[in-house]
C-alpha cells in the first residue's frame, strides 16, 4: 500500500458486477497510489491493476481479474465514469482524485 | 378517474390508414385507444403523434424471462402495435419470483404463450406474435428483419453477440440489458442505425464495440447458478421498455431531421455515445449515491468486427455458421469427457451404498455453499467449484501443494473420492483437475464422477431431495 514516505496520489477504486467478490466483498477502496512505478514511470492504469492484484486482492482467483498481464475480457474499465477507451486505456496516467471503476459485464436475464 | 372530457372531433371508430403524403399520421385514435392511452399521451413530448407512432411500431422481445416479462408488460401497456416474443423455454416454479408475466397456473406452459396470455389480459389491442423456439443463427435474420426495434432480454453471450450482429446488418436499434445476482446493466445500441462499415463521423456503437470479447466461460455465471434478486432484473427490464417507448414514440431511431429551420439548435440526442446504466443492489445497506451509475461509452469503433470499416460479416455468413458464436464464447457444452470407468450413475452409487458394497470413501460436493446449505448427500463435504478452480490454477502457477486443495484430511490415504455437483458438469472438470494435479496417487486412488449430479439424484433416486 505504498510506504508512508513515498509520494502518493489519492484515488477511489470501485468494483461492480461481482468483481467486488475478489476484493473482500468491498465495493469501494480509497487508495494512496505511488506517484510512479518501480521504474520511475508515472503511475498509469496498468500499474494500478498490478498494484491492486498485489495489495488488495483477497481472493486467489487472480485469473478472474487479469489474464496474461491484462485486464481479462468481459471487464469494463471506467475512468471518471467514461469508458477507458476514450481515455487511452492502460496508458492513461492517473491523476489525483480520479475514480476508476471496474465492472464485469453481465449476461444473465 | 371519472369525468374525463373527450375531444368530440375524434371519430368513434378507428380508421386504418397510414401516413398521408406529408408524412403526418392520418389515422385517428379509436375511443378505446383514447381512453387507454390518455395518461401517457398528456405527458409533454408524447402526445397523439407519439402514441400513433407506438401503435404503428413493431417491437421484438427476445427472451421471456426476468427482463422480458417486465419489459413486455410496459410495452404492451403503452400500446406498441405489434409485439413479437421469442423464447423456447417453459415456465418453471423457480422463474416466478422475477418473471412476473407468468403464473403458477401456467407452470409447464411455453413461456411465450404464458406471457402473451398475461399481456392480452393487460391490453388486447396489440398484435402479439409468438416464436416458441430459440433464436439461432439460422432463423435470427428472418425474425429480426420484420421489426423496428429489438429488446435483448436473453441470458447468454452467444445470443447477445448474435442479436447484435443481426441488428447491425438489418439496421435495427437494440436495447440491451442484463442482470445477475445483485447487479444490473442497460445500454441502447445501434441507435439510430447506420450502415455497416460507415466510420467517418460519429455513429453509435454495436454490442461488439462496447464488449469486444466475451468473458471466459469460467467467469460467467447465470441466474440459475448465481441467483438473482427479482427487483434487480425487473428494474432493468422496465428500463428497457422505457428506452424502447422513448425511441419509438420520438423517432430517435430515425436519422435526425435535416431541418429547414436553421435557427433551431440541434437537439442533444446523446445516442452516438450511449450511456451504460449500472444498478448495484445491496442486501445489507440502503440505496446510496452509487446504487445507480451512468457511464459514458464510446461510439462505433473503426475496427469493430461487426459494424466497423471493411467488416466481412454478412447475413448469409451468419446463416452458414460464420462466425461460430459457440466457439467465440466457448460455451461449456455438456459432453461426456471422462471415460466410463471414472463415472458412476446416481442410481448405481445409491444402490452400492445401500448394499454396503461401497468402500469407505470421500464424497465431495462442488456446489456453492448457498446451494449446499439447503441440503446435501449423507457424508458430503463442500468444496465450491469456483474457488477450487482458481486454487488449482494458483497451485499450477506457484507450485504450491495440491493436497491443500481438498477439504481437510481428504488428501490422505487411498480411499476413493466421489465428486458430485449440481448437474454433472463441474464434477467432471473437478475429477479431471484432481487427476492432473496427481491427487489420484498415480492411479492408485480412484476419483469418480457421479453422473448428472444432484439433479439426477433427485430425478432417479430421491424425489424429496431439496435440489435448487
Amino acid at each position: 500500500m505504498g510506504s508512508e514516505s513515498a509520494a502518493t496520489i489519492p484515488i477511489t477504486v470501485d468494483f461492480s458486477g461481482g468483481l467486488e467478490m475478489l476484493f473482500d466483498n468491498q465495493r469501494r477502496y480509497l487508495i494512496s497510489l505511488p506517484v510512479t512505478d518501480e521504474s520511475g514511470k508515472a503511475a498509469n492504469i496498468a500499474f494500478l491493476i498490478e498494484h491492486l492484484c498485489k495489495h488488495y486482492m483477497k481472493d486467489p482467483r487472480a485469473d478472474l481479474f487479469v489474464l496474461d498481464g491484462h485486464i481479462r475480457p468481459g471487464i469494463l474499465v471506467l475512468i471518471n465514469d467514461a469508458d477507458w477507451e476514450l481515455e487511452g486505456e492502460e496508458a492513461y496516467e492517473i491523476k489525483s482524485k480520479d475514480n476508476i471503476l471496474f465492472v464485469s459485464t453481465l449476461h444473465g436475464g | 378517474m371519472a369525468g374525463e372530457t373527450k375531444d368530440n372531433s375524434l371519430p368513434k371508430n378507428g380508421l386504418l390508414s397510414a401516413r398521408s403524403s406529408d408524412g403526418k399520421f392520418s389515422r385517428r385514435l379509436t375511443d378505446d385507444e383514447f381512453d387507454r392511452y390518455s395518461r401517457q399521451m398528456i405527458v409533454p413530448g408524447m402526445g397523439r403523434e407519439g402514441q400513433l407512432r407506438l401503435i404503428e411500431s413493431r417491437l421484438l422481445i427476445i427472451g421471456a424471462g426476468g427482463l422480458g416479462c417486465p419489459a413486455a408488460q410496459y410495452i404492451a401497456g403503452a400500446g406498441v402495435g405489434t409485439i413479437g416474443i421469442v423464447d423456447g423455454d417453459i415456465v418453471e416454479a423457480s422463474n416466478l419470483h422475477r418473471q412476473v408475466g407468468h403464473a403458477t397456473s401456467r407452470l409447464g406452459m411455453k413461456k411465450v404463450d404464458s406471457l402473451i396470455t398475461h399481456l392480452k389480459a393487460l391490453n388486447p389491442l396489440p398484435t402479439y406474435i409468438p416464436y416458441d423456439f430459440q433464436l439461432t443463427p439460422q432463423n435470427a435474420a428472418d425474425i429480426i428483419s420484420q421489426y423496428d426495434l429489438v429488446l435483448d432480454c436473453t441470458d447468454h453471450p452467444i445470443t447477445r453477440y448474435l442479436i447484435s450482429d443481426i441488428c447491425v446488418l438489418t439496421q435495427k436499434p437494440l436495447v440491451s440489458a442484463a442482470a445477475v445476482q445483485k447487479s444490473g446493466q442497460l445500454t441502447v445500441l445501434n441507435c439510430p442505425p447506420a450502415p455497416q462499415g460507415l466510420v467517418d463521423g460519429e455513429y453509435p456503437p454495436c454490442y461488439r464495440c462496447c464488449f469486444r470479447k466475451p468473458p471466459p466461460p469460467s467467469s460467467m455465471v447465470s441466474c440459475g447458478e448465481a441467483g438473482i434478486m427479482g427487483p434487480v432484473v425487473g428494474m432493468m427490464g422496465m428500463a428497457q421498455a422505457g428506452e424502447a417507448i422513448k425511441i419509438l414514440a420520438s423517432g430517435l431511431h430515425l436519422p435526425p431531421p435535416t431541418s429547414d429551420d436553421n435557427t433551431a439548435p440541434p437537439l442533444e440526442r446523446n445516442l452516438a455515445r450511449p450511456t451504460l446504466l449500472i444498478y448495484t443492489y445491496d442486501l445489507d445497506s440502503a440505496v446510496g449515491p452509487y446504487s445507480f451509475r451512468a457511464l459514458k461509452m464510446g461510439g462505433r469503433k473503426k475496427n469493430c468486427f461487426a459494424c466497423g470499416e471493411g467488416s466481412t460479416l454478412t447475413l448469409d455468413g451468419i446463416k452458414t455458421g460464420n462466425p461460430d458464436y459457440v466457439q467465440f464464447c466457448s460455451a461449456p457444452t455438456i459432453n461426456v469427457r471422462l471415460p466410463p470407468e471414472q463415472r458412476i450413475t446416481a442410481v448405481a452409487y445409491h444402490a452400492a451404498k445401500e448394499k454396503g458394497e461401497l468402500p469407505a470413501h470421500i464424497l465431495v460436493d462442488t456446489r456453492e455453499k448457498e446451494h449446499f446449505s439447503f441440503g446435501s448427500l449423507e457424508g458430503a463435504v463442500n468444496m465450491p467449484f469456483g474457488r477450487f478452480l482458481m486454487n488449482a490454477a494458483a497451485v499450477k502457477r506457484t507450485g504450491g501443494s495440491a493436497r491443500d486443495l481438498l477439504p481437510t484430511g481428504a488428501a490422505d490415504g487411498d480411499a476413493p473420492i466421489f465428486v458430485v455437483c449440481r448437474t454433472g458438469q463441474d464434477s467432471q472438470e473437478t475429477v479431471e483437475k484432481l487427476r492432473e494435479l496427481g491427487l489420484d496417487n498415480g492411479g492408485q486412488r480412484k476419483i469418480v464422477d457421479i453422473m448428472g449430479g444432484l439433479r439426477a439424484w433427485k430425478q432417479d433416486v430421491d424425489p424429496t431431495f431439496p435440489f435448487i
